[in-house]
């Protein structure tokens, strides 16, 4: 039998067509917390492309930020701690027609899961993936994470951090993302563009997304970012030159900047992928019925 | 009973695996059964390499005790197979290359010299084409006809034309002449015996299998002796319309599939002992999340990366306890590439109407050997059950959508991004019904206590839905019989083998297999041993690991092993060996 997968769905009844809002599950992170605004600037983003809610997948893996999926009324994919991504291009490749949003804290992309991270990037993989990077390990409790600054005294390191901080921006445009944006959950709005903007680029998407905890980070509060950071669009930076992006990137410390870091343009895996030339995955045909000659090799 | 051995070795770089294949495919194009065995090391070059294929009209599973025929591309394959050729046995080699000390020749056996270097010298001084000499001369000695082996070698090079392909007919036609002209053929050599049959390794069978059952995804990383499933599926993605993906790494690779099969569309992943042990945790995100998926795990010798050449069924135990906590699971365990084909088959419509993973066991001695199969046997008309969408809006008791709705059999309808209204977010934390957590802040309460005892229960449930539809253990060989062996997986090949031997020699055994390792199918299982006079255990590891098993799941201890862990595979006559020792009271 040749079903094609989605021919099967035939629902009685049709329900009304909405855009993505929240679910019926309240967020349980901490009051104050920066994933609140970074939740709400992606339910913006999404709600200004219309984007209805079967349409979209929010996967996340393992953390207080990775609960993000479960808050939202679209379809959700809460993993495992560091494997958001690649379930996440799983799913990509099943049905391109999907908008796929990754959600998730930095620990869980820049540590567990940072090689995965790297080849994502590379593919370009068509996703928005929006890491809320708090510098440190919430859910567990406060240590150290890949992006806690040296000398940051932590749980794990309480005479202060000893190896240098990964800089996800750099990182990101040396592994070849063609969209590399840097949000602050202080400012809604501003991140809520460049998630839209993300959600529509052709290929993989990166905003780093400045997320305070208010509970275990007391060195990287919302005072610290709000007396460092500037406006790249502001700034006369030229987001088409990666030299430049690449000079930004490295500012962190009195100056930190926010925005689109770099764009190119770039087929995404998905085009490039001759067996999707034919549609979504899962509308294909499947099973080997009429395709016999395939055997010929063996006799 | 009619048939012949032909064994080649000689360095890693020397072309072996093409002087079998040739052969191989020459003795299955004459309508024999075949049985290809490819011996190899962990070397690009060099070292020791050799490849029999075993041919003749009666049906037979392993490849058998000892060779007719050795082509003997250096000294070291002469020292090392010389005692394995049986009576009559002829050793091909050329005196230019090296000189057998005649006292290390078998009694009964000869040594045909045959000047393969001077022949392929006629053509080219590249030495490679010396091969065409020598398999020439061995398919003259093994009753292979000329024009059949020249298609053979044709076909070898696909589309490719010119004077490579012209010097290898020409050097092989002479090497054929020669030894013709030097000796009459051997005295097992086999003749024409029906329309061609077709030749493939287990790997290539489970391949086409999960493409047959509907796989649309493949997500891989290279991993001996897993990677050729990539590579077949990979080399027809666009006839076969599978998307294979070479991931990052295996923890990649069984996410995508995992993301892939959230999607819609029916996922795999293959590996090793190595790459299973990295997927561990993924496994039971799926069977937390009920998460069709097939993961195929073809064992090699371990411990660590052991022998990554070398064969073993030592990952049983691994299998069996991958992932925290417990989930249902099913792990299928084919023995040849026809029922490979059909237990990949099989594998999807289990993951699928269970909703939970399924392994497929293999280990190297199946995934990389080749044996003949007949056309039904890999049959692309199997059903492909189709996903358990939920049909309607919702199926709660106000209308919502409970993607793990309590049901009877543990299902619970899913649905798929893109269908309207019936939103659900899977989690690997504990949930409810609707899939909402309950991991954090209704952990502990008691009303959400008896909730997590309920989901448990539920998955569980699958495990007896998954016994009731998988296949049952198989008995084979009299009812009645003095020694019942136990075995699964490959080494069931090698035991067909024996059981022939012993019962030529009068002997009451019979085999009883176990096509799904797990779960047991206890009642199946009691019938078919309870009351066996004798038992004989035999494994390729070192603890029994089956036996384990079974005895956890029913009681029975099976104290009579044979069990091999040196690499190898198990030749017939080994398990003949057992049997009489036990049979004879010795
Ligand atoms: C394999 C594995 N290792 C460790 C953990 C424990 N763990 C849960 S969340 C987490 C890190 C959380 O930090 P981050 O990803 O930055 O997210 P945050 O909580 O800060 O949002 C760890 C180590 C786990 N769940 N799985
Ligand atoms: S611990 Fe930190 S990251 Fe986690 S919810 Fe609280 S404030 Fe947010």
């Amino acid at each position: 039998m040749a079903d094609s997968t989605l021919a099967a769905i035939a629902p009685t009844v049709t329900p009304l067509k909405m855009v993505v809002g929240k679910s019926d599950t309240k967020p349980t992170w901490c009051p104050g917390c920066g994933d609140y605004g970074v939740i709400a600037s992606l339910e913006m983003a999404l709600k200004k492309l219309q984007l209805p809610p079967e349409q979209v997948v929010i996967v996340s893996g393992i953390g207080c930020s990775s609960n993000l999926p479960q808050f939202l009324n679209a379809y959700g994919f809460h993993g495992i701690h560091g494997r958001s991504l690649p379930v996440a291009e799983g799913i990509r490749w099943a049905n391109h027609d999907l908008h796929v949003v990754v959600t998730g804290g930095d620990g869980d992309g820049f540590g567990i899961g940072a090689g995965h991270f790297v080849h994502a990037m590379r593919r370009n993989v068509k996703l928005t993936y929006i890491v809320m990077d708090n510098q440190i390990y919430g859910l567990t409790t406060g240590q150290a994470s890949p992006t806690s600054m040296m000398g940051h005294k932590t749980k794990s390191t309480p005479e202060g951090v000893i190896e240098n901080p990964i800089d996800p921006i750099a990182l990101a445009l040396a592994a070849g993302a063609t969209y590399v944006a840097r949000g602050f959950s202080g400012d809604v709005k501003h991140m809520a563009e460049l998630v839209a903007n993300g959600l529509q680029h052709r290929g993989f998407a990166f905003i780093d997304a400045l997320s305070p905890c208010v509970t275990y980070n007391k060195l990287n509060t919302f005072d610290w970012f709000r007396q460092r950071i500037y406006k790249l669009e502001s700034a006369g930076h030229d987001p088409k030159d990666i030299g430049q992006a690449y000079a930004r990137s490295l500012e962190w410390g009195e100056k930190i900047p926010i925005g689109l870091f770099y764009r190119a343009e770039r087929p995404t895996y998905e085009e490039l992928e001759e067996v999707l030339a034919a549609g979504p995955l899962a509308h294909q045909s499947t099973g080997l019925l009429g395709k016999e000659r395939l055997l010929e090799e063996f006799r | 009973m009619k048939e012949i051995s032909v064994r080649a070795g000689g360095q890693a770089g020397d072309g072996i695996a093409s002087v079998g294949d040739t052969i191989a495919k020459s003795f299955s194009r004459m309508g024999l059964h075949v049985f290809g065995l490819n011996s190899y090391q962990s070397v690009i070059r060099g070292g020791h390499v050799w490849f029999q294929a075993r041919a003749g009209a009666e049906r037979f599973y392993s490849q058998g005790d000892g060779c007719d025929v050795l082509y003997a591309l250096d000294l070291q394959t002469a020292e090392v197979h010389l005692p394995t050729l049986r009576d009559g046995g002829v050793v091909i080699y050329d005196p230019e290359k090296f000189q057998i000390d005649p006292s290390k020749i078998p009694v009964g056996v000869s040594a045909l010299e045959v000047p393969t270097l001077a022949l392929a010298r006629k053509h080219t001084p590249q030495s490679i084409l010396q091969n065409a000499a020598g398999v020439g001369a061995c398919a003259y000695l093994a009753g292979i006809p000329l024009p059949l082996l020249h298609e053979a070698i044709s076909d070898s090079f696909g589309k490719k034309k010119g004077e490579v392909v012209d010097w290898n007919l020409a050097c092989a036609a002479d090497g054929y002449a020669h030894a013709q002209s030097k000796r009459p053929p051997h005295p097992h050599a086999v003749a024409l015996a029906g329309p061609p049959k077709m030749l493939m390794t287990g790997n290539q069978a489970i391949a086409l299998g999960a493409a047959a059952a509907g796989l649309k995804f493949l997500a891989q990383y290279p991993m001996t002796p897993a990677s050729t499933i990539m590579h077949w599926l990979a080399a027809h993605s666009m006839e076969t319309g599978v998307v294979v993906k070479q991931a990052e790494d295996e923890l990649a690779a069984i996410h995508m599939a995992i993301g892939a099969s959230y999607g819609g569309v029916r996922a795999m992943t293959a590996t090793s002992g190595g790459g299973f042990s990295l997927m561990v945790e993924a496994l039971g995100m799926a069977g937390m999340c009920e998460i069709p998926l097939v993961v195929v795990e073809s064992q090699r010798s371990g411990p660590s990366t052991g022998l990554p050449t070398k064969t073993e069924q030592g990952d049983l135990a691994l299998m069996l306890g991958a992932g925290q906590g417990e989930f249902p699971r099913a792990i299928l365990a084919p023995s040849s590439p026809a029922e490979a084909y059909r237990a990949a088959v099989q594998a999807f419509a289990l993951a699928e109407n269970w909703q939970t993973p399924v392994l497929l066991a293999s280990d190297l001695y199946l995934s990389e050997s080749s044996a003949t199969v007949e056309l039904a046997e890999i049959d692309f008309k199997v059903p492909i059950p189709s996903l358990r969408l939920e049909p309607g809006n919702g199926n709660g008791h106000s209308g919502e959508y409970l993607r793990y709705r309590y049901t009877e059999s543990g299902v619970s309808p899913r649905s798929l991004p893109g269908q309207r209204g019936l939103q659900w977010t899977a989690a690997s934390d504990e949930h409810d019904e609707k899939g909402h957590l309950i991991s954090d802040v209704k952990s502990g309460i008691p009303h959400w206590v008896a909730e997590r005892k309920r989901m448990m229960d539920k998955r569980m449930h699958k495990l007896e839905g998954l016994a009731r539809e998988a296949e049952p253990p198989v008995q084979e060989g009299p009812a009645q019989a003095d020694l019942t062996i136990v075995t699964w997986g490959s080494t069931i090949g090698p035991v067909r083998d024996a059981m022939k031997i012993l019962a030529a020699k009068g002997r009451k055994v019979n085999l009883v297999h176990f096509p799904t390792v797990y779960p047991v199918h206890h009642e199946r299982t009691m019938a078919l041993l309870g009351a066996a006079r004798r038992t004989l255990l035999i494994e390729a590891n070192f603890s029994g690991q089956f036996g384990r098993l079974l005895r956890t799941e029913t009681g029975l201890h099976l104290t009579d092993r044979l069990l091999k862990y040196d690499g190898e595979p198990f030749y017939p006559m080994e398990i003949v060996g057992r049997a009489l020792e036990l049979l004879d009271g010795r």
